[in-house]
């Protein structure tokens, strides 16, 4: 009794703030946690960046007198008095501060990611400016870096199977734009079987998920239209929206008194000099965001979206199979219908096993895209092996294909996802984002850190993706953890004890708002004392 | 202690200014701290002027606001709505709307898409590793296969180092904007293709159009650029330049004359970014592309980017050229960074025909040869022109006089399309955006050839058309 009530004291004290009060819109707990960064672990990180930098300008000079060997490929001499291709400051970060930690990323691997890996092993000489290789293969790394949320990244199965007939029939390419003569019957059958699974009237696959996004905005928006765009949105949305020719604004992330004053604005001011009402309004936001780990507030946008008469357009990149009791993705996660959402696009790189992209909508947007899509005209379609890897996993996930597999696994991840969040909370680390997002970022801030727990997880035969300056924000570098249906409890077990030596190691454990740790079995009236397992 | 009393203290040295100030010094001084006192309670000063507008009235206009429809409707005989359907492979045979027709429509131009060898390869791979792998790039992704298609690549072109993207059109999309911002200038012919437009747009840089293959527009060009910038040397100095050329023009099927521009490029200072998505794997004596077919040292061009769809019959793309320059993409490349990487199936198959084209180097000689016979059995046919070069396989037939409008110039060649298809020859037209492309092409049917097609094909083809040509257009 005793435990539990610390427990329910413990868990208000961090979600207190973040259940959100709008009674009637969630049907279930919305908890999402963002850790302020300690005061004095942001100093330090600025120290250190500081130092490095001071560094950085030294080496420069040294390399400019030649006292140090420059080991940048340079210019040809016939065009050394040609304009410089690279300011000298952009590359600073890159020479200076990328490069001294460079061995964390672009690790080559030789086997399927799936749930474990093998890595070729590499060494450098002179500090990363080159790799070779030892020829030596690191085998069984577990891998906690790929977005393979359910497992379909595997070596045998009926997926790849189906695959290898496609490919004997078929071939691997396509030489022509689907308007042209690039539509094939099974073009046809994948997108009416996407259009099922999401629960819309049509859907359109294309060859590329981000092209998808900077191919298709572009086509449904332009000059004289305002995008709302959130903060944190991808690089894809971005270049979409900016080649788009409309306006864009943004929003502070997952914040809807900032879309509600925004939306407010943009219909009563109209467009900035002209006061001319806008055409349409968009508004682009993420099912879930890859850096925070957060959920997007899907009721509360869908019902700003109706109130000011705007259109959504919702990536689901990494939520579509990720969220949900099927694995429908976001709306379904939040028990909406699908004919709320204006545009719904996906990837079918991250649960599906497969690449490229899809929109989902109203037929007569379907239709629309049909014609007026860059991507339908000048871009080649889906090669037919992938279509048929798309096919074969999203006929799993729905359970058409006969077997219980695909919702096995859609629990099996939301399980995993609860667990892992849970004991990373309680170890003491400062983990963002929300508590069914399968996108773990835990929380590093200094920069000699990033390299050091990349390394040191390396070495434990643990793979994890590290991330820092400029792909999040300079203080707040993060190791990201990507959950997947494949993960046994023995693989999360391990993974989650060596983390929690290396955070000792380097002195990782900054959260102040410390759980109690849950019992891992049942309370039974019958124990007096709790004892340590 | 009395003499530290507060007013003590403060009393007497203002007796003191009081006493010794000139009078002047005093009202000065008088007037700012008034001028302070005003500013600290005066209402901040808005950049926007907002209008009063009561909550009443901002609600009525927030009802009274109607959008327009997401999307305007398309009526239902739109060209482009319905599209061909193709059971089956698209290869030599191919089966369009039901009806088996010879295939001139895909740019399979080595027929490397029906190739036995390269499904044996691929089926191989699928058994030892799996059909893709999903991630984000720099994370877990680069795999074997990857970096072994990169050298074979880089070793095929005789460059230093090549980069490899996951979609064609995304390849040159990504590499320009990852060289040319905002205040550079590019320099691209007309003709250029929409991916290369859109490169720009990315871009943000001052474009420069000059005329489809005409050396003396860009002379005219590059000269004025080189008087502006007598005027303004300092920013000079940073303005990069470039010109952006394609190989093999996919809109008019000429090529670019490439001796002309590196003479140009020298006497400048600009540098060459060029676009060989048609001629990789069709011209030079080797299929190593237009350098090859001009006997252009490679490293004169300072980006040769292609996209693997055509003549490798794979899917993606790749940059090649020295690592100073190809490097900056791995940091820098949008497609590259944010986006996944190629299945390595398909980078296996782009690897066993890359073997196929080192190990034939005659089928470059055999489709050159197919190219110049239709281009010659294709001249003569009343109403309808060839546009492209002679050993282009990529043709286009356009209308010899349009007949009024663009739409109605697309209906005809429709009539003549769909005459050719229900006679067992599969055409198409070639398809644009009309609102989105800088410099339209007009309407033209597309005619591909490739090494599979043999000569009685090519004859057949050619005699359909004239016939249809004939009924059509008379």
């Amino acid at each position: 009794m005793k435990n539990i009530n610390a427990m329910l004291n413990c868990t208000k004290l961090v979600t207190l703030n973040h259940i959100v009060h709008n009674g009637g819109l969630y049907k279930r707990p919305f908890n999402e946690a963002f850790e302020e960064t300690p005061m004095l672990v942001a100093v330090l990180t600025y120290v250190g960046y500081g130092v490095l930098t001071l560094f950085g300008y030294l080496r420069d000079f040294m390399r400019q007198w030649k006292i140090e060997k420059c080991q940048n490929a340079t210019e040809r001499e016939e065009q050394k008095d040609f304009v410089p291709l690279y300011q000298d400051f952009e590359n600073f970060y890159n020479r200076n501060l990328y490069m001294r930690i460079r061995d964390s990323w672009n690790r080559p691997i030789c086997s399927v990611p799936g749930a474990k890996v093998d890595m070729m092993e590499r060494v450098s000489h002179d500090y990363n400016w080159t790799f070779t290789y030892t020829g030596r293969v690191i085998k069984d790394i577990i891998n906690m870096g790929s977005y393979n949320y359910l497992g379909f990244a595997q070596k045998a199965g009926t997926c790849q199977e189906a695959a290898a007939k496609v490919l004997s029939q078929y071939g691997a390419g396509v030489c022509s734009t689907r308007q042209e003569m690039g539509n094939l019957d099974k073009h046809e059958e994948l997108e009416k079987l996407v259009a099922r699974f999401l629960g819309v009237e049509s859907a359109m696959a294309y060859g590329m998920g981000f092209a998808t996004n900077s191919m298709n905005i572009p086509a449904l928006v332009g000059k004289g239209c305002l995008i709302l765009s959130d903060e944190l949105n991808h690089a894809s949305l971005v270049l979409g929206a900016r080649l788009s020719g409309a306006t864009i604004r943004i929003f502070k992330h997952n914040n809807m008194q900032s879309l509600e004053k925004l939306l407010k604005d943009a219909i009563v001011h109209g467009q900035p000099r002209t006061r001319r009402p806008w055409k349409k309004i968009l508004i682009l936001v993420e099912g879930i965001y890859s850096m925070e780990g957060s959920i997007v507030r899907l009721p509360e946008v869908i019902a700003l979206k109706k109130k000011y008469k705007s259109y959504l357009y919702l990536d689901e990149a990494h939520s579509i199979g990720a969220l949900g009791p099927s694995g429908r993705g976001v709306v379904e996660y939040f028990g909406l219908s699908p004919e709320d959402v204006d545009v719904m696009m996906g990837t079918f790189t991250k649960s599906f096993g497969a690449a490229g992209g899809y929109i989902g909508g109203k037929k007569e947007l379907i239709d629309y895209l049909r014609t007026y899509s860059h991507s339908a005209v000048y871009a080649t379609s889906l090669s037919p092996p992938v279509v048929e890897q798309i096919i074969t996993s999203m006929k799993c996930i729905m359970g058409e294909d006969g077997t219980n597999v695909g919702k096995a696994r859609v629990q099996q991840l939301a399980e995993n996802t609860r667990y892992f969040r849970r004991r990373l909370k309680e170890m003491g680390f400062i983990i963002y984002g929300n508590e069914d997002s399968p996108v773990v970022p835990l929380m590093l801030y200094m920069p000699a850190k990033i390299g050091a727990f990349g390394r040191e997880m390396l070495k434990r035969n643990i793979g994890v993706v590290v991330v820092g300056f400029p792909a999040t924000p300079i203080i707040e570098s993060r190791a990201r953890f990507c959950l997947s249906a494949a993960h046994t409890k023995e693989m999360l077990d391990t993974a989650l004890k060596e983390i929690n030596e290396v955070g000792d190691l380097l002195q990782l454990k900054y959260s102040r708002h410390r759980l109690v740790p849950l019992l891992d079995r049942p309370f039974d009236e019958t124990t007096y004392e709790e004892t340590e397992d | 202690w009395e003499s530290f009393l507060p007013s003590q203290v403060l009393v007497q040295p203002v007796q003191l200014i009081c006493l010794y100030a000139p009078a002047y010094h005093l009202i000065l001084e008088g007037i700012l701290i008034l001028w302070i006192i005003r500013l600290l309670f005066s209402k901040t000063y808005k950049l926007q002027e907002r209008s009063d507008l009561t909550p009443k009235e901002k609600e009525e206009l927030i009802e009274e606001w109607q959008p327009e429809p997401l999307v305007p409707p398309v009526p239902k005989d739109h060209p482009a709505l319905n599209y061909n359907v193709v059971s089956g492979p698209p290869t030599h045979i191919i089966t369009v709307n039901g009806k088996e027709c010879i295939n001139f429509a895909s740019f399979n131009f080595l027929g490397l898409l029906d190739n036995e060898k390269v499904k044996v390869t691929m089926i191989a791979f699928l058994i030892r590793k799996q059909v893709n792998y999903l991630r984000f790039l720099h994370f877990f992704s680069q795999i074997d296969v990857h970096l072994e298609l990169e050298e074979r690549l880089a070793k095929f072109m005789r460059t230093e180092e090549a980069i490899i993207y996951s979609y064609g059109f995304a390849t040159i999309a990504s590499a320009i904007p990852a060289y040319s911002k905002r205040g550079d200038i590019v320099f691209v012919d007309e003709a250029a293709c929409f991916a290369i437009q859109k490169g720009l747009q990315a871009s943000r840089s001052n474009i420069k159009l000059f005329k489809h293959n005409d050396m003396a527009d860009l002379e005219r060009l590059l000269k004025e650029q080189e008087t502006e910038d007598q005027k303004n040397p300092r920013k000079a100095r940073v303005t990069r330049r470039f010109i952006v050329v394609e190989g093999l023009y996919m809109n008019t099927g000429d090529v670019c004359p490439l001796p002309e521009l590196i003479k140009l490029k020298y006497k400048y200072k600009v540098r060459i970014f060029l676009e060989e998505s048609l001629s990789f794997g069709v011209l030079g004596e080797h299929g190593r592309g237009i350098t090859e077919h001009f006997g252009i040292n490679i490293d004169d061009i300072d980006l040769i980017s292609a996209n693997m769809e055509n003549s490798l019959a794979s899917i993606g793309g790749f940059c090649c050229g020295r690592s100073f320059i190809i490097d900056h993409q791995r940091l820098s490349g949008q497609g590259y960074c944010f986006s996944a990487s190629l299945p390595p199936l398909l980078a296996a198959a782009a690897i066993e025909a890359l073997n196929i084209m080192e190990d034939n180097p005659d089928i470059f000689q055999t489709l050159r040869a197919k190219c110049e016979r239709i281009h010659e059995l294709l001249q003569g046919i009343s109403g309808l022109k060839v546009v492209g070069e002679s050993f282009s396989p990529a043709l286009h037939l356009q209308l010899e006089e349009s007949c009024g409008s663009r739409e109605n110039d697309v209906k005809l060649l429709k009539r003549v399309v769909d005459y050719c298809m229900n006679s067992g020859i599969a055409l198409t037209q070639a398809r644009y955006l009309e609102k989105e492309e800088k410099c339209l092409p007009p309407p033209s049917i597309r005619v591909v050839v490739t090494v599979e097609q043999t000569e009685q094909e090519l004859d057949k083809a050619a005699s359909l058309l004239k016939e249809a040509a004939q009924s059509v257009l008379n």
